[in-house]
């Protein structure tokens, strides 16, 4: 009997493992429009979603999403519990003494967003004395610190850019900093529509902003020369592109470094 | 002592001993020597006991006219108080909390009044919210323990007080609340420790306690156990602190009740 | 996605099964923290038996082990406790699985949130038992053994029956404690009913619809656990005289 309830148990456990072992791709759980994020019936929608799609499809993998909270990725990532991080992820030399990036497949500028008729400006003086949202430990944070934390009055970090488009709304900061098109997309909801409006793209600065969002893969994982043959070839045969202009009206790659 | 010093536990002892020299030299602790975090990490118990200290104080004076209402009051007082304490009680602290700030903060901007308000420089902060969320917490907590405690003061001692003629409030004061309040003292330090298990909650509304400093000491240097560990016995030291300092209030606390 | 925006969806729809309502959502995660729950609270239960045998009976070393597990449990924050184990059960799981030239495994989240927060509940299931255990009447364990009964069988038709009714308020206030603690989960971003409740009203900016709705869900959850266990309390207590005068 009791044999019996330890199978069943075991099964219960490892069942996802027992048979085909499928790639785990790690996303962010907290939902990233336009890129991730589950719909009302649990499914993630998303650029992302679909430009994965196309990669497993090219590179003939057997690929699951498997939603991870934003913070653990990078740990489930060396511990085993997914095998890639696609996730938005910026390729910076800080991240990349841990785990290993493939080649770019979207770079896009950061942008400032602040409440309607502020006339805020993306520059340090111009969000001097402001309080100034950024989503924890990413690039734009870094970003907020080095050039906005002298002169604003308080940075503040949120785990999820969407807790940070909220509290923008909600009057708690002045301005919020992220990625320009998840921004953009938050401005063209009824939420965004009703409160906030671009202040610009930030000065650029390759050295702390990154070179665009890249796979994150184990240290050493040969996964990644797959990966980065499947991120060439959907972008030469045009897949990569019709994906694109489901979702934004220009190209989102950027420059080839 | 020499109860205490039995050979198995030395050995026990050693181990553990053990185990702490491991993790002092073959973990990651070199995070530990940046000043940056050092200031965080610090900031971040003070809070952590600041809002414990300050909701633990707050929900409690609440909670004696929960209690009171519920143990003596009129239905009219009896019922709200009843649904309050079961509503507290019946969902998780992190729903009430999230409700209070993302839904009822999100509301504040859109009325003009608050907005233009003096109030508003604090009411667009998130410590107004984890305070009050907290401190309801307690109140609905402790006003069924107040309950309780009121109800157990002898009839006897409260009809004495009303025939010497002394007034009703009176009564309460030196009398009902006295005993009520004596009779609740011993479960407080649990209660306490209970409170402070719950404050890394205010984690997720943006205030950087000792539990958000180590997430963000985490996430900026991908170290996992770590600080974890550091956490863990961080709030290890404020829960002996609680116990102490509580067994000592109780050691100076007359005990004995009629 | 042909819906309208949300503010212009009547709050019964958006609570509704349809395809603009997160009904199936919500309910999903109310399964999600009923299951844990259950588990968590099964697992506990087991936990805390053994922990309570082996805290009165257990040898020394047995004693002082399960004393430092119910304290540290008991001490730190279910937050944390269940961060640690979140990342050191699957890892050592997974390091011991390759040691043993296995391959990695991916537990899936329920199985990861019911040991969690069953190890949490042991810690406090022990205590509550080992309190049960301590209230039977010695004189009745002294009865079964001096009748020469071995200790397996007082265990378990005397002690246990014994002290069901002792413990039992205990341990209903640990299942109403575990069902609120399902909500932790939501923080290392696991979609029970907490976290659903977030991502519907984040998405659809109805705070006052969903919260609400998610609230009654708990309420329910726990008055008609407290309704059953009043019916338990009852069934356990019969043949023994009412203390309450």
């Amino acid at each position: 009997m009791k044999k019996i309830v330890l199978a069943a148990v075991a099964a219960l456990a490892f069942s996802s493992s027992a048979f085909a072992d499928p790639l785990k791709f790690g996303v962010a759980a907290e939902p990233y429009p336009p890129f991730t994020s589950p719909d009302a019936s649990g499914n993630w929608v998303g650029w992302e979603v679909d430009f994965l799609g196309a990669i497993c499809k090219q590179a003939a993998l057997d690929c699951v999403i498997t939603p991870t909270a934003w913070d653990g990725l990078i740990p489930a990532l060396t511990s085993g519990q997914i095998d890639v991080i696609m996730s938005s992820m910026s390729i910076t030399a800080e991240r990349a003494k841990t785990i290993d990036f493939s080649d770019h497949y979207y770079n896009t500028p950061a942008m400032i967003v602040a409440t309607k008729g502020s006339g805020l400006k993306p520059t340090p003086e111009g969000l001097a004395g402001k309080i100034i949202g950024v989503q924890v430990s990413t690039t734009h944070e870094a970003y907020a610190q080095k050039y906005f934390a002298p002169t604003a009055a308080e940075i503040k970090t949120y785990q999820t850019l969407d807790e940070q488009n909220q509290d923008l709304a909600a009057g708690r900061i002045d301005a919020g900093m992220a990625d320009s098109i998840a921004l953009d997309a938050f401005l063209s909801s009824d939420a965004g529509k009703a409160c906030c409006e671009s202040e610009g793209n930030v000065q650029d600065d390759p050295e702390i902003l990154g070179q665009g969002v890249g796979f994150g893969l184990r240290k050493g994982d040969p996964l990644k020369d797959k990966l980065n043959a499947a991120i060439k070839a959907i972008r030469a045969d045009g897949t990569y592109a019709a994906i694109t202009a489901k979702y934004f009206k220009s190209d989102i790659y950027g420059s080839d470094k | 002592m020499q109860d205490f010093l039995k050979p198995h536990r030395i050995v026990l002892i050693l181990i553990a001993a053990a185990l702490v020299i491991w993790c002092v030299f073959e973990l990651n602790w070199s995070w530990l020597a940046n000043p940056k975090y050092q200031v965080l990490i610090l900031q971040g118990i003070w809070r952590t006991i600041w809002i414990l200290v300050v909701t633990m104080v707050v929900g409690m004076v609440l909670a004696i006219p929960i209690g009171l209402a519920q143990a003596a009051g009129p239905w009219y007082l009896a019922t709200p108080a009843r649904v309050f304490c079961t509503i507290i009680r019946g969902t998780p602290l992190l729903m009430q909390l999230w409700l209070l700030y993302y839904g009822l903060g999100s509301l504040f901007p859109s009325i003009p009044w608050i907005k233009d308000s003096a109030l508003w420089p604090y009411l667009r902060q998130a410590w107004p919210f984890a305070v009050v969320a907290l401190s309801l917490s307690v109140a609905g907590y402790e006003g069924e323990v107040m309950r309780g405690a009121f109800k157990g003061v002898p009839h006897g001692q409260l009809e004495a007080a009303k025939s010497m003629g002394m007034p009703a409030f009176t009564m309460f004061r030196r009398i009902w609340l006295p005993q009520a309040l004596q009779r609740v003292l011993p479960t407080l330090g649990g209660e306490t420790v209970s409170q402070l298990k719950s404050t890394p909650l205010v984690s997720t509304i943006t205030i950087m306690d000792i539990y958000a400093v180590t997430g963000r000491i985490r996430q900026d240097t991908f170290i996992i156990y770590e600080p974890l560990l550091l956490l863990a016995v961080v709030y290890m030291m404020i829960t002996g602190l609680i116990v102490l300092l509580f067994r000592w209030f109780e050691s100076r606390t007359p005990t004995r009740t009629a | 996605m042909t819906c309208p925006p949300p503010a212009q969806i009547p709050a019964l729809e958006l609570l509704g099964f349809g395809e603009c309502g997160w009904g199936a959502t919500l309910i999903w995660g109310l399964g999600n923290s009923i299951v844990i729950a259950l588990g968590a609270y099964a697992l506990g239960f087991a936990i805390g038996i053994c922990g309570a045998f082996g805290k009165l009976y257990g040898g020394p070393i047995a004693k002082d082990l399960l004393g430092v597990y119910t304290t540290i449990v008991r001490a730190v924050p279910e937050l944390v406790l269940i961060l640690i184990l979140f990342y050191a059960f699957t890892g050592l799981l997974n390091d011991v699985l390759l040691a043993w030239g296995y391959d990695r495994i991916q537990i899936s989240p329920i199985i990861t949130g019911i040991v969690v927060l069953g190890v949490v509940q042991g810690a406090y299931q022990t205590e509550v038992l080992r309190g049960g255990i301590l209230a039977v009447p010695a004189g009745q364990i002294e009865a079964a053994r001096a009748m020469g009964m071995p200790s397996g069988v007082v265990a378990r038709r005397i002690i246990l029956p014994l002290m069901t009714a002792n413990a039992l308020p205990g341990l209903a206030n640990l299942w109403l404690n575990a069902t609120k603690d399902t909500a932790l989960l939501a923080v290392i971003g696991f979609s029970e009913l907490t976290k659903a409740t977030y991502q519907a009203s984040a998405t659809t900016k109805a705070f006052f619809v969903f919260y609400p709705a998610a609230m009654c869900l708990y309420l329910l959850i726990s008055l008609t656990s407290t309704f059953l266990i009043g019916r338990i309390e009852k069934w356990a207590r019969r043949g023994q005289r009412d203390v309450r005068g």
